[in-house]
């Protein structure tokens, strides 16, 4: 290879570098703000912020959904399957709110701990299959109670 | 150069020769053209028809084999368009300059073609039209970048220099790729994580995959269409005093 290109291609490979490394420390020092939601272990030991509207995401605990007084509020419980987050709704829900199903909450934490949301989005996970292969795994998500379909 | 076949090396030698690719492209054509709309037929009767509905999403998921090939070709154009900017900044191949901006508009539709789709089918399954979490939006600074290399390109009036300037734009934004492909790893993110490109098994049934991966093959044919019909039109343009051109249009008349 001719000097001249040689040199080219090194200043070419130390720019790629240098621009990777410089938008990797930019991302490392925002990480915390990159992320959508926080888990409910972040709200549990208070890392969650308090007395503002944050995302809380986590996974519907089975059997954990009820509506308390017959209207459109609803409440269930969040996890990550290490610490729960009681979470209170008015309002409709995503076609995919399912028990056992991802959630992002939007909203706040009341005085009692419990999460007060104003919008909840549906989290589907990575996994495509026919219903009946679903059937033949044996652990079908039940349809929330209740709720409209 | 060891390591690659001689026929090979002759190959791209006699490709970075404007005569001879443009001549090799036209007979080209048809053949790629035959391929992709094989290739889509197969992938939409697959993937609209054969393929089974989604367990928890129904009829709704079968978006996904417009979304998801259009989300890899604009990540895959990206570095075509970067690795052939560097060639030509290297090099100073002329072909490897005209690869490179042919593909931005390209890589720039798919990009917004996959944002579309994403929103289209994150407003019925998430409940929402957009978020600004980590996939989404480096996908769109993936849709801005592939706008400033096209704005870029247009600004400067001397196309070799032009060139020079958009690849060296093209390398610095490389460094999106990978965070676009890891956002869903990285960060938490409403966008589901990994489904196929993953070290893993694929986390979707066999029926559904196959029509995926014809309409993602399917994709890369029509980028190849529609990427040298450009390079064609740009290398005439560039080369319109070439003596090549004027006996070509001459022969023609």
């Amino acid at each position: 290879m001719k000097p001249a290109r040689k040199q080219r291609l090194m200043l070419i490979g130390l720019m790629v570098i240098g621009a990777g490394l410089a938008t990797g420390f930019a991302l490392k020092s925002f990480n915390e703000n990159l992320m959508y939601f926080f888990s409910t272990t972040d709200v549990v030991e208070g890392k969650a912020p308090k007395d503002t509207l944050f995302r809380l995401g986590g996974m519907v605990i089975k059997g954990s959904v009820e509506r308390p007084n017959d209207g459109l509020m609803v409440r269930f419980k969040l996890t990550d399957f290490s610490k729960d987050v009681t979470v209170e709704y008015t309002g409709i829900l995503p076609d995919l709110f399912r028990e056992g199903q991802g959630i992002v909450a939007h909203g706040r934490l009341n005085a009692q701990g419990v999460f007060i949301a104003e919008e909840v989005l549906a989290k589907h996970d990575e996994n495509y299959m026919p219903p009946e292969v679903k059937d033949s795994l044996k652990n079908q998500p039940a349809p929330v109670t209740g709720q409209k379909s | 150069m060891f390591l690659i076949p001689d026929p090979v090396v002759r190959f791209f030698h006699r490709m970075a020769s404007p005569p001879h690719f443009y001549a090799f492209t036209e007979r080209l054509m048809p053949w790629l053209v035959v391929i992709f709309l094989l290739l889509t037929a197969a992938g939409l009767y697959g993937g609209l028809y054969l393929a089974p509905a989604d367990y928890q999403q129904g009829d709704s998921y079968r978006i996904i084999y417009i979304h998801v090939p259009s989300a890899w070709m604009s990540l895959f154009i990206y570095v075509v368009m970067a690795v052939s900017g560097a060639i030509g900044l290297v090099w100073r191949i002329k072909l490897a300059e005209i690869v490179a901006i042919s593909s931005a508009p390209v890589g720039a539709s798919f990009t917004f073609i996959a944002l579309v789709t994403g929103s289209l089918w994150g407003k019925p399954m998430w409940g929402t039209w957009w978020v600004w979490d980590a996939r989404l939006t480096s996908e769109l600074i993936l849709l801005f970048l592939y706008l400033g290399v096209i704005g870029l390109y247009g600004a400067i009036d001397d196309k070799r220099t032009a060139s020079r300037a958009v690849a060296i734009l093209a390398l610095v934004g490389v460094v999106n790729i990978p965070i676009i492909h890891y956002s869903v790893e990285w960060w938490n993110t409403l966008h589901q994580g990994p489904t196929v490109t993953k070290m893993d098994k694929p986390s979707i049934h066999v029926s559904m995959l196959i029509p995926l991966l014809l309409m993602a093959v399917a994709f890369k044919f029509y980028y190849l269409i529609a990427m040298l019909q450009r390079a064609r039109t740009e290398l005439l343009l560039r080369e319109r005093n070439a003596q090549w051109v004027k006996v070509m249009i001459s022969e023609s008349k």
